[in-house]
Order: structure tokens, then sequence, then C-alpha cells
């Protein structure tokens, strides 16, 4: 080694701050990849895949549909969404913690909100290729008569946008607690809380149910599903994606504080 | 001059709660120094490490690393820093180029230099061999270190600081990595906290020792072992005298080392049947060497001299002196179990403050 040193003398510091979005990029990938290197990824996507289509093709025949629609698909995802969320989540921060990267990540030169962004599109890109994984379904039907194609596209934006604000929360969850499962259950429940938020409207007053109705995510996504993009409904994920990430940020940055 | 700091810590303080860390502790390191940095478990190295990395903010002081306050440029801080944790930060399931590829890219090293670069510090930290494993999950405790070791140099950086970095590391790596660290030295700044006090010796020509989150004593290693206030002699004599073979006893023989020279402690040892075996400590500040005269005084009275040494003070022995009340402490905390950890520690800290005031006189004293 000491021989080396010499040739390396000089301590001309090179690199330096890097732009958000190559930090950004350069997180995503690895997180995106860290998911297949082991076998987590594959257990997820494989799941998801063959619970949606098993729930798929058991509405599709209680419901006995005479006609080409996804509606029983699109159901049956957001159902699972959730935990698919919660899945892919879990590992963000809590992983990072108990082994001790999250030293590395932190103490290296670059912004925490670009930790933060990188790590929720890693797992999105994941989350979209497990949403790709479907599109066998709808190919399938679509041999069965006409399809329309608008409550399609609207169904996989509304599934990615549901999953994107699972994810978010996920992640703030997971920036709280060291251990993965703690955080995979709380996800979960936190998730489903929400998923049937607009399900126990029956039992309350007009003036909560509007309230709970607007926070539920099956709401929204329904409404999207539907093949019609609402300003309210883009607001509505848009604002838990955002606050989600912020928090989380927040609560790497305050880490240092404690 | 001033620009030569490299590293420049005032008043950093870090507390828990009532418990501090480290509390308002002060030094500064320049360019080209390579310092040591000592204390018992617990005693705030690694907190101080972390901070001066931007892993920790400081609750009160601030410290500017490269020129870079870490409050108002974390950023550009971490930039200058190449940093090796306790625990060596590794995605396991990551392979060795991959690994560095990743740290390349987010420390913005130009893409035309990451090859160069990685294969650098993979020539220097020895994994050339290593390069077939699939994983750094697969690689011995050893050259998992050295991969977070290579990480940390990769951009060059003129600041590196390590925390524990041989830990892992077998007896050969260590002093290969000591003569690196000394190799590289010369024209970076580095600070490398360990418990290995022998390593401090050969490495680092400049030791910082805290205690209890408080500078104990900074300077070289060879100054803080002669302020330590001892020289020790071991002197061994047969027990019957040469001429009349008369008993020479314990007492005789103390009370004839402490008329020979005053403020002389003398501690009899544990010896063969039929010598008698004294440790003698003789305040250091003397400067003087008393085997002459102690050989002097065994000639006049006919004793037999078996054995003289003078024993040079060891810088472990200077940092049990510096640090007996922390690890006292440590030791009240582990029965007091870890629920009640904190309350302990508080106890301790505050009995410890009453002792203090003495320590905090000679560490004055020791920075004058």
């Amino acid at each position: 080694m000491a021989e080396q040193a010499k040739s390396t003398k000089s301590g001309v510091l090179r690199g330096g701050i890097g732009s958000p979005l190559a930090n950004i990029w350069t997180i995503a990938k690895r997180e995106f990849r860290a998911y297949f290197n082991g076998p987590m990824g594959y257990i997820v996507v494989t799941m998801f895949t063959l619970f949606v289509g098993l729930l798929f093709f058991f509405l599709f025949g209680t419901l006995v549909l005479r006609r080409a629609t996804l509606q029983p698909l699109f159901t049956s995802m957001s159902a699972l969404l959730p935990l698919l969320c919660a899945a892919l989540s879990m590992r963000s921060f809590s992983e990072e913690r108990q082994r001790g990267t999250i030293e590395l990540l932190i103490t290296l030169p670059v912004r925490d909100s670009d930790v933060v962004v990188g790590k929720f599109l890693g797992a999105m890109g994941v989350l979209f290729l497990t949403l790709l994984a479907t599109i066998t379904y709808p190919i399938a039907l679509s041999r069965m008569g006409d399809l329309d194609s608008g409550p399609v596209i609207g169904g996989y934006i509304g599934i990615l946008l549901g999953g994107g604000a699972y994810i978010a929360i996920g992640m703030v969850i997971s920036s709280y607690m060291k251990d993965q499962i703690s955080s995979f259950i709380v996800t979960s429940l936190l998730g489903y809380i929400l998923y049937f938020m607009d399900k126990t409207l029956i039992f309350l007053p007009q003036s909560v149910s509007s309230v709970l109705e607007y926070l539920s995510t099956d709401f929204h996504f329904k409404s999207i599903a539907r093949g019609v993009i609402d300003t309210r409904n883009l607001v509505y994920f848009g604002s838990v994606i955002t606050g989600g990430l912020m928090i989380a940020a927040r609560s790497l940055s305050s880490r240092r504080w404690s | 001059m001033a620009t030569d700091v490299m590293i420049e810590a005032r008043d950093l303080t870090k507390a828990y709660g009532t418990y501090r860390a480290i509390d308002k502790l002060n030094f500064s390191i320049r360019r080209g120094e390579v310092v040591g940095f000592l204390g018992p478990n617990g005693a705030g190295k690694s907190t101080t490490m972390r901070i001066l990395t931007c892993f920790l903010a400081p609750s009160s002081g601030t410290a500017i690393v490269g020129g870079n306050d870490v409050f108002e440029d974390p950023l550009g801080a971490r930039s200058v820093v190449g940093y090796l944790p306790q625990r060596a930060p590794l995605y396991q399931e990551m392979g060795i180029v991959e690994y560095l590829q990743f740290v390349a890219q987010l420390r913005a090293l130009p893409p035309s230099e990451h090859k160069a670069r990685i294969k650098k510090v993979i020539e220097i930290t020895g994994l050339g061999d290593q390069l077939a494993k699939d994983s750094i999950g697969d690689l011995s405790k050893g050259y998992q270190q050295r991969v977070g070791l290579a990480q940390a140099l990769l951009h060059d950086p003129p600041i590196l600081i390590l925390d524990e970095p041989t830990s892992d590391l077998d007896p050969i790596e260590k002093a290969e990595f000591i003569e690196y660290i000394k190799a590289i030295g010369r024209d970076r700044t580095v600070m490398l906290s360990t418990h290995n006090l022998a390593e401090v010796e050969a490495s680092c020509p400049r030791v910082l020792i805290v205690s209890k989150g408080k500078l104990a004593a900074d300077g070289a290693p060879n100054d803080l072992a002669n302020r330590s206030g001892n020289a020790r002699y071991v002197l061994e004599i047969d027990g019957k005298k040469r001429d009349s073979k008369t008993e020479v006893s314990v007492d005789t023989l103390t009370k004839a080392l402490k008329e020979m020279s005053s403020g002389l402690t003398v501690k009899t040892l544990p010896s063969e049947d039929g010598s008698i075996e004294v440790q003698i400590l003789a305040p250091i500040e003397s400067g003087k060497d008393l085997r002459r005269e102690i050989f002097g005084l065994c000639v006049d009275k006919s004793w037999t001299l078996l054995e003289l040494r003078r024993e040079v003070v060891q810088l472990e022995e200077v940092f049990r002196e510096l640090t007996v009340g922390d690890q006292k402490a440590g030791a009240r905390i582990e029965k007091a179990g870890v629920a009640k950890a904190a309350a302990a520690r508080n106890a301790a800290n505050a009995e410890a403050d009453k002792d203090e005031d003495s320590d905090e006189d000679s560490d004055e004293e020791e920075k004058e």
C-alpha cells in the first residue's frame, strides 16, 4: 500500500457536488436494481401478478359479465395495491439504517431531497414493471370483444398514482422505523384505512362523509378508472405524494438533530 | 497560515437531553497532519467524527471542514471529506466495482475519470484479487473494510476521517494500512480514531485524547508520555549483603532510596526467593536518570545488584491516567442496566464534574 500511496500524491480533490437530477437518477437506478439483486423484487412482482389474476378471474366469473370490461381487474389491483406498495417501500430507509449504509448516503455530497426522490422513483420503477406484467390480462380480454381503451389507460394511470401515494406514505413510515416488518405492517394498515375510508360512509352524517370520501384513495381511483381524469383527483394524489416525500426528507434531516 | 487549517472545531457540543456526548470541544488540524483520535468507548469520538462529516448536527458550537462551515455549507464540507464510518457502509448485494461506481457518480467525479479512479483505489487497497466475487457480501470482514476505505479514497479527498479503520484487519493488514496512512498523510489531513495505542504511536505524530466528551490531551505521543508525571525504575537486589551475608530488609532498602532522592515512591514487587524487587516511581520533571545514583547506593551498601532498568512511560499509561474516570463511569453504567443507563450516566457525569475541576486545570496547563 505504501509505495502506491506515493504515486497518488497530490491530494487534488476530484468531483464535487452533483446536480439534483444526476443524483436522483443514480439513486433511483441503484434502488431499482437492489430490488432485483435479491429475491425481493421477483417475489413481489410474481405474487402481485398471480393474486391479481386469481381475483380477476374469480370476480369476472361471479359477476358473469357478458362484455369485455376490465373493471374487475382494476378492482382487484386497487385492493392489493396497499400490500404491494408497503412491500416496496418498507426497505427504503429501514434497511439503510439497519445496515448502516445511511451513514454513507448522508455523508456524500447529496441533498436529502435527492435521496428521497431517488428512492421514490426506484420503487415506482418496480411498481411500473409489475403493472407491465399484468398487461397480459387486458390483451387477453381484448380478444373477447371491443375493449374501450379510455378506462384501461385511466385505470393504469390511477393505479400508478395510487401506488405513488401509498409508496410515499410507506417511505415516511420507513424513515421512522428501523425494522422492515413493522414498517410493512404499519404502511399496509394505513393504506387500507385510506382504501376503505369511502366504504363506511353510510353510517356517517353527510358533512363528515364528504370529507372522508375525498380522503379515500379508492374514491379518486374509481373516478380516474372511469376514464375521466379530473383535476380534483390529480390534486389529491399529487398532494399525498409531495407531502409524503417532504415529510420523509424532513425526517431524514431531523435525524441529525436528534 | 489560517488557510492551512483543514479541520476546526469550535466549542463543539452534542447533547442528548441533559447528557453531553461531547462538551465544548476545541481543536484544529492542519494540512498534512495525521492525527490519532483516542478515547475509551463512549468518550465522544464517533460523535465528533459524525459531526465533522455532517451526519449529525452539533447542539451548539460549530466546525469548519476544509473551509466549509458544517451548518452553512454542509454539502461543501461533505464534498472535501473522505469518510469511513466505524461500520463500513456497504451495500452487500452490490459488486465492488458497481458500488464504487455508485459512489463516484454521487461524488460527481467526471465520468471519464471513473474507470481510472476505481482502478486506482482498488490497487491501493489491494482488492484486485477479490473482483471475481459476485458481491461485497461474499468478501471477508477485512476485505469489506478495504472496500469501505476504497470508497473514502475515491475522490482523492484532502481530508480523510476514519473511524476505527483497522478494527477488522489482521495484524499484517494493519501494519500495511499504517504505512499507507503515513504515506498519504504527507499532503493530506488524516484524522483516525482507534483503540489500538501502538498503532497511534506508529502512525500519528499528534494525538487528541477525549474523555467524557472533553479534550483531555493534545500533543505528540512522546510529549504526552513525558508529561505523564513519573518515570519508573525496577530494581532487584539479592536478599543478603555481599560481604557479611546479613539479610537486607525491604524497609532498609526503601529508607535508603528515599534518603537518596526525595519524592520517590517505592513499591515492593513479588520476587523470587532470596531477592528483593521494588518499583521506584520518580517525578519526571527532575529529568534526571536515577540509575547511576541507585547503582552507587548499592555499591555503598554492599548490596548485590541483580537487575536495574528504567521503563519508558508508554502512551497507554498516559491514556489510562487521563481517562480513568471515564472508564469507571462506563462500568457503573453497565451495572445500572440499559433502562437506567441514561440516568446513571448523568449521575456519573455530575459526580465526575466535581473531580474534573482538577483535570481541567491540568488540561489548561497542557494546552499552554
